[in-house]
């Protein structure tokens, strides 16, 4: 099965798709500011899926909401694709259409059936005539097993079915990148199996993802690198074969004795 | 002593006098259609300002002056009397001009500071999630508001604007204070003729109420409608 041809593969310089430096971000609150990401550096290159896991509060939503500047950074610098997008100027919206990002709650239209769901984007942007993006719709939603729900609404779905539709709805724009925050942990356990085995198959196509999970096994099967953030930093990271049974730090060794 | 039927007679029937109040309600029906569409449009361009003052976490000149103007908007709507707001509008601002236009801006004006709340609770009510999602599919956030979000709040607060249109319908009753023939005003204009105010009045009464209670019917459809296309 294959959803399309990734376009961050056909322009694989030896550039990453991501690089971070020195990224903080702290949020300012009522009761005070609160550092939450205190320095990340990373490179995730392109086809790479990492895999974030760490406790609660530890900053992983902040930092993958960073990546897309859903969230802005307080100081340090992001680049995607070769363009530094944590300058000032960038044209976000155009950064975000290549970025495609995956919510632990879905986020899907409710007012919208889903081939609208899928179709809007493109189409508002002019990627596709909405022909097009139906054609495309359709196909996506065929190779998940869901043509036949292409107009029902969000609200008729099981969690399952929204959060497979929630992906497709991502890769109807062609993104160059997924970001997943914590995708399967609203869902009852008899659905996280068929939302975890299409991105297993996004992966095997070549997509550079970023997945936040508490999966483990997806970890193991799917990651090329497991990042342990604690606290605002990268605490350890390591290909999951070494993470999982070589901790190094004593919080990561604490960390997985608990999940594991 | 006149008889009933000689007193209705006389009140509505004798020189066609019901028409005062047929023409009267049209009027009514005029100023609270046309005033609830202005009060909508200015409704949601205050919602719109109110909001983005909220989420904006480094606010411009520009959108710090807009939110002062429509907090000041809103303060003086809503802490004065219509009927004042009315008379100010005909007597002082708009000297001239035509008295039904001067009445629908009016109750416009008026009915857009409270729409204005009740959108942008319609707004605020929309999980922030859905913003995020048409974020990171590309979309601007003013194409975000028009697709995703305006959508899911109109469909909110419906109820709650379909019932501001009831409570304006009543409150346009005194629009005769600067002249206009609404019902309220046929009804007392034909009180004035024939000396007799019971039966005009009554009238009048029972066609606020009859409308009133038709519309609340229409409102209660509404209601379930909706709840039953929210449900999972
Ligand atoms: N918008 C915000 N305003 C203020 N504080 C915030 C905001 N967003 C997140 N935080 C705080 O930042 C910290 C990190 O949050 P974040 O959501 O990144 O953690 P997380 O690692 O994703 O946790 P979880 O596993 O529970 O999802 C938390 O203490 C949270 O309360
Ligand atoms: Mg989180």
């Amino acid at each position: 099965m294959t959803f399309d041809k990734i376009p961050g593969e056909t322009n694989g310089s030896g550039q990453p798709m991501v690089s971070v430096r020195d990224l903080r971000k702290t949020f300012h609150t009522l009761a005070g500011n609160v550092e939450v990401l205190k320095g990340i550096d990373i490179d995730i290159a392109r086809g790479e899926k990492v895999v974030i896991v760490g406790p609660s509060g530890s900053g992983k939503s902040t930092f993958l909401r960073c990546l897309n500047m859903l969230e802005t950074p307080t100081s340090g610098r992001i680049t995607f694709n070769g363009t530094e997008i944590t300058a000032p100027g960038v044209n976000l919206d155009e950064i975000r259409a290549q970025m495609g990002m995956v919510f632990q709650h879905f986020n899907l239209f409710p007012h919208l059936t889903v081939r609208k769901n899928i179709t809007l984007s493109p189409v508002l942007l002019k990627m596709q005539t909405q022909e097009e993006a139906d054609q495309h719709a359709e196909y996506l939603l065929g190779r998940i097993g869901l043509k036949d729900k292409a107009d029902s609404y969000p609200n008729q779905l099981s969690g399952g079915q929204k959060q497979r539709v929630a992906i497709v709805r991502s890769l109807a724009m062609k993104p160059k990148m997924m970001l997943f925050d914590e995708p399967t942990s609203a869902l009852d356990p008899e659905m996280v199996g068929e939302v975890l085995e299409v991105m297993k198959e996004l992966a095997n196509e070549g997509m550079t993802m970023a997945v936040v999970t508490h999966e483990m096994n997806f970890a193991r099967d799917v990651a090329s690198r497991v990042l342990f953030v604690d606290e605002g930093v990268i605490l350890e990271q390591n290909t999951p074969k070494e993470f999982f049974s070589n901790p190094k730090h004593p919080r990561t060794k604490d960390f997985l004795s608990k999940i594991l | 002593m006149n008889s009933l039927s000689q007193r209705l007679y006389d009140d509505f029937i004798d020189k066609g006098r019901y028409m005062y109040l047929v023409k009267g309600l049209g009027n009514t029906v005029l100023i609270t259609v046309f005033a609830l569409l202005i009060g909508v449009l200015i409704g949601v361009l205050i919602a719109l300002v109110r909001v983005a003052y909220l989420q904006t976490e480094k606010k411009g000149i520009l959108l710090r002056i807009l939110n002062l103007i429509c907090g000041l908007y809103l303060t003086i709507i809503r802490g004065t009397p219509m009927v004042v707001q009315l008379m100010i509008m005909y007597f002082v601002i708009m000297a001239s001009g035509a008295p039904l236009m001067i009445a629908i801006l009016s109750f416009g004006l008026n009915s857009g500071a409270y729409v204005a709340e009740v959108i942008r609770s319609g707004i605020q009510s929309v999980d922030r999630g859905q913003r995020e999602a048409g974020r990171s599919l590309g979309l601007s956030g003013r194409r975000t508001m028009i697709y995703i979000i305006l959508p899911q709040a109109f469909k909110n607060v419906a109820p709650a604007i379909f019932n501001e249109f009831i409570v304006l319908l009543k409150e346009t009753s005194v629009a005769g204070y600067v002249g206009i023939q609404d019902l309220t005003k046929g009804g007392d204009i034909i009180r004035s003729i024939t000396y007799d105010a019971f039966p005009p009045l009554l009238a009048v009464a029972l066609i606020y109420l009859v409308i009133v209670v038709f519309l609340t019917q229409i409102l209660h459809v509404i209601e379930r409608r909706l709840a039953k296309s929210d449900l999972r």
